[in-house]
């Protein structure tokens, strides 16, 4: 019970606190603290708080008093083997569907991935994720009851349905640019796998590889283009030692098989429909039945224009 | 004395009769018009004393009033100076009141006494037609236009010309036949190197009269592309081509040679429209270019530029193919069935699909930009078409298929999507029903799919839609990046 007053206390002062400071205002906060109303409330509204953090997130140097949590799932899945994916708001089209591909494989897999419910990266590797039918974990820098970005409100409804949504903050809480590296090194926390796919110099993305780095767990970085900006913190990463990923299988995960019907678009890919009709010498109809055959086997997706193979 | 002369206000296109009364009278010399005149109409005064004074006519001595009834309906525009001066005239005897009430009576007097052209001449002569009057005296040029109603058109190049004709000096001259349908010049398809994908969306949408978006980085022929669909579709029937020729007629567009018009029309407003501009609107309730793209293509370049108002007004003509515009001054209903192109930039900074180039847009400043355009705004677009920077090698290729083949496809293709009912097959039927388990495709998104499947088994002369056509119609389907 200490725990959560000690997490609502944190989060109404906006302080960073790890155990009960001395200070008059948390006794009187303590005294005047209702656990179990509070309790009642959060699970009016479909909440939880939990203080019982999985044994990987509790090791790191800086663990949060304990976690609200939305969702229906059990909290054992936050004990589960976890793959962290993050990178760039701003990512490319490479970037959203490496990103949606391998947290495919990794929830077929049985795996369960953990990023932030940021736009870009964060936003694709859920989606890769529910769309393989696996479950995955986000983890907010808000309030537990707030969407953050709000245009994913439909998204972290889907992802509450099988898995879970967890901040370290209580209910109510704005917002705020600070709290973001704060809430990355749950993400990384909750991990013993990190994976930057894409991201700028000084990008958001690399301090949840530092923070990875710090506890010692296993980072993996995404190679791109040397003259993208929008790879070059993750180039940097690997500059500085970090795994390359190329695969899902650089994770130690069997990828899952392929189906048997083959077509030879699949060799040409990445193209846009145009370039493919070029070099097959087939007419626009035609290629587009077949992409959209493809498209529905789960084989590739479009993204701008360009389509990519997914498995 | 009093004389009168009629001639109709335009209330939106419906025409509404105005009688023209002139009185003179005894009292102080002066020269008055009421009748709530707008600005042009109330400087008929100097127009129609300097027109009647270089026709060699006699201005009347006297007080002259001119009332325009019913006195409550605003008069807008300078067709009222020719009624003017024939009541004037038929007031002060110089020509005989009993031809003139036979006649209505529409434009502008120069100076010198000529006659100019002005917008509305076929609704007025509408006007005239449904009170039985059978001649309307109206400008050289409008001639044509007026003859379309079914009246028979005086044509009259001067104020004197008209004059004696009324006095029954003159017989009225022969209006020039129509001169031959001269096929309105659009930029042939065949200009267009590459992007297969695109031109086949647009042969789609040429067909089934659906609406296209074209999103892509700059540069690579969208527009382009959008310029090129009114030249491969098939010309106006009768009936359209009339409401068409109604609408451009009010908004003073037509060519006098050639009045009524016969293919689709084009309008391609800059972003910066107001919406009165896109839908119509102003003091005289004016047709907006929506109306004016009645029967044809409305091209909205850089569509996420334009001002959300403007673009969220579209969404009542694009369900209902009307516009209802209520201002203090009275309402207007303007037809407005027109197929919307649309093409944007996936990012503001345009880098955002061209391999070659980095987008530099924050998340934030993306989320903005796509945010412009409603869910609603882009449910209404059937086909949605990424187009991508063509290849080097793309542009050096030949020419490719021009718009008049494609436009003989289309035609055909129009006569099956109206005579046959096109059912769809068990096999497609399965198929559209997976797309929607494994894709995000609304309820909505589902018929959009469905009706575009419809028009590409009509393309293909197939009896009924089957799975390959639901399959292509699935590819152009609104993409994730863009809801």
């Amino acid at each position: 019970m200490n725990e959560l007053a000690l997490a609502v206390f944190a989060s109404e002062t906006g302080a960073h606190l790890l155990r009960a400071p001395e200070s008059p205002r948390w006794r009187a906060h303590l005294r005047s603290f209702d656990g179990r109303a509070y309790e009642e409330r959060l699970a009016a509204s479909g909440l939880r708080f939990t203080a019982d953090l999985p044994p990987l997130l509790r090791s790191i140097h800086d663990p949060p008093v304990g976690l609200f949590v939305r969702g229906a799932a059990p909290l054992d899945l936050l004990s589960r083997p976890a793959v962290a994916i993050v990178g760039a708001r701003a990512c490319s089209g490479y970037g959203a569907s490496v990103a949606r591909s391998i947290a495919g494989e990794i929830a077929a897999a049985g795996l369960v991935v953990v990023s932030g419910l940021a736009r870009g990266v964060d936003s694709e590797a859920h989606r890769g994720a529910l769309d393989a039918g696996g479950t995955t974990v986000a983890v907010l820098g808000c309030g537990i009851d707030r969407d953050y970005p709000a245009a994913h409100a439909e998204l972290a409804r889907r992802i509450a349905e099988t898995g879970l949504i967890v901040s370290e903050y209580a209910p109510g809480v704005e917002p705020a640019p600070w709290r973001f590296p704060a809430r990355n090194r749950i993400v990384a926390g909750l991990c013993a796998m990190t994976v930057v796919v894409e991201a700028r110099d000084r990008s958001g993305a690399l301090i949840t590889a530092d923070l990875a780095l710090e506890e010692g767990r296993e980072v993996f970085a995404v190679p791109g283009e040397i003259t993208s900006p929008l790879s070059a913190g993750t180039n940097g990463l690997l500059k500085l030692g970090a795994s390359p990923l190329t695969s899902a299988a650089d994770l130690g995960i069997e990828p899952a098989p392929v189906s048997d019907t083959d077509s030879l678009l699949l060799e040409l890919l990445p193209a846009t429909a145009d370039e493919l009709a070029r070099c097959t010498g087939r007419d626009a109809a035609d290629i587009a039945r077949e992409l959209v055959a493809l498209e529905l086997e789960g084989r590739v997706a479009a993204y701008e224009g360009v389509y990519r193979r997914i498995s | 004395m009093l004389a009168r002369a009629v001639t109709h206000a335009l209330v939106g296109l419906e025409p509404r009769r105005v009688e023209v009364e002139a009185l003179v009278h005894d009292g102080l010399p002066g020269f008055a018009i009421v009748g709530l005149p707008d600005r042009a109409c109330a400087e008929a005064r100097t127009r129609v004393r300097s027109g009647i004074a270089s026709a060699e006519l006699e201005f009347p001595r006297g007080r002259v009033t001119v009332n325009l009834a019913p006195a409550g309906l605003r008069k807008e525009g300078s067709g009222y100076d020719l009624p003017i001066a024939l009541a004037l005239l038929a007031a002060s005897s110089q020509i005989p009141q009993a031809e003139l009430s036979r006649h209505a009576a529409i434009g502008e007097i120069a100076l010198d006494g000529r006659l100019r052209r002005v917008g509305g001449v076929l609704g007025v002569a509408e006007g005239a037609r449904r009170l039985g009057l059978e001649r309307l005296l109206c400008p050289w040029e409008s001639a044509q236009e007026a003859a379309l109603a079914g009246v028979r058109p005086v044509p009259v190049a001067h104020l004197a010309e008209a004059v004696a004709y009324l006095r029954g000096e003159l017989e009225p001259p022969e209006v020039p036949p129509p001169a031959d349908a001269d096929v309105q010049l659009y930029p042939d398809l065949a200009e267009v190197r590459g992007q297969e994908r695109a031109r086949r969306a647009l042969e789609i949408a040429a067909a089934g009269r659906q609406n296209l978006l074209f999103a892509g980085p700059p540069g690579t022929g969208k527009t382009m592309l959008a310029r090129r669909l009114p030249g491969i579709l098939p010309p106006l029937d009768e009936a359209a081509a009339l409401e068409v020729t109604r609408i451009h007629s009010v908004a003073g567009l037509l060519p006098p040679e050639q009045p009524l018009v016969r293919m689709p029309p084009f309008r391609a407003p800059h972003h910066s429209a107001s919406t009165a501009a896109i839908v119509g609107g102003g003091a005289g309730i004016r047709p907006g270019e929506a109306s004016l793209a009645h029967h044809g293509v409305l091209l909205l370049d850089e569509l996420a530029e334009f001002a959300r108002p403007a673009l969220e007004a579209l969404r009542q003509p694009l369900e209902d193919g009307v516009i209802c515009i209520a201002r203090a001054a009275g309402r207007a209903v303007f037809p407005a069935r027109f197929q919307l192109v649309a093409t944007m930039n996936l990012c503001p900074c345009g880098a955002r699909g061209d391999p070659g180039a980095v987008c530099s847009c924050a998340p934030q400043r993306l989320a903005a930009y796509r945010a412009k355009l409603s869910r609603a705004l882009l449910d209404r677009f059937d086909l949605v078409v990424a187009v991508p920077r063509p290849r080097a090698t793309e542009l050096a290729a030949g020419l490719s298929e021009g718009s008049a083949v494609v436009a003989e496809r289309v035609g055909r293709a129009r006569e099956l999507l109206a005579t046959a009912t096109l059912r769809r097959s068990p096999d497609a039927d399965a198929l559209l029903s997976r797309a929607v388990d494994r894709l995000p495709l609304s309820g909505r998104g589902r018929a959009r799919v469905a009706r575009v499947a419809r028009t590409i088994a009509a393309l293909a002369a197939a009896e009924e839609v089957q799975s390959e056509h639901v399959a292509e119609a699935l590819a152009y389907r609104s993409p994730q990046e863009l809801a």
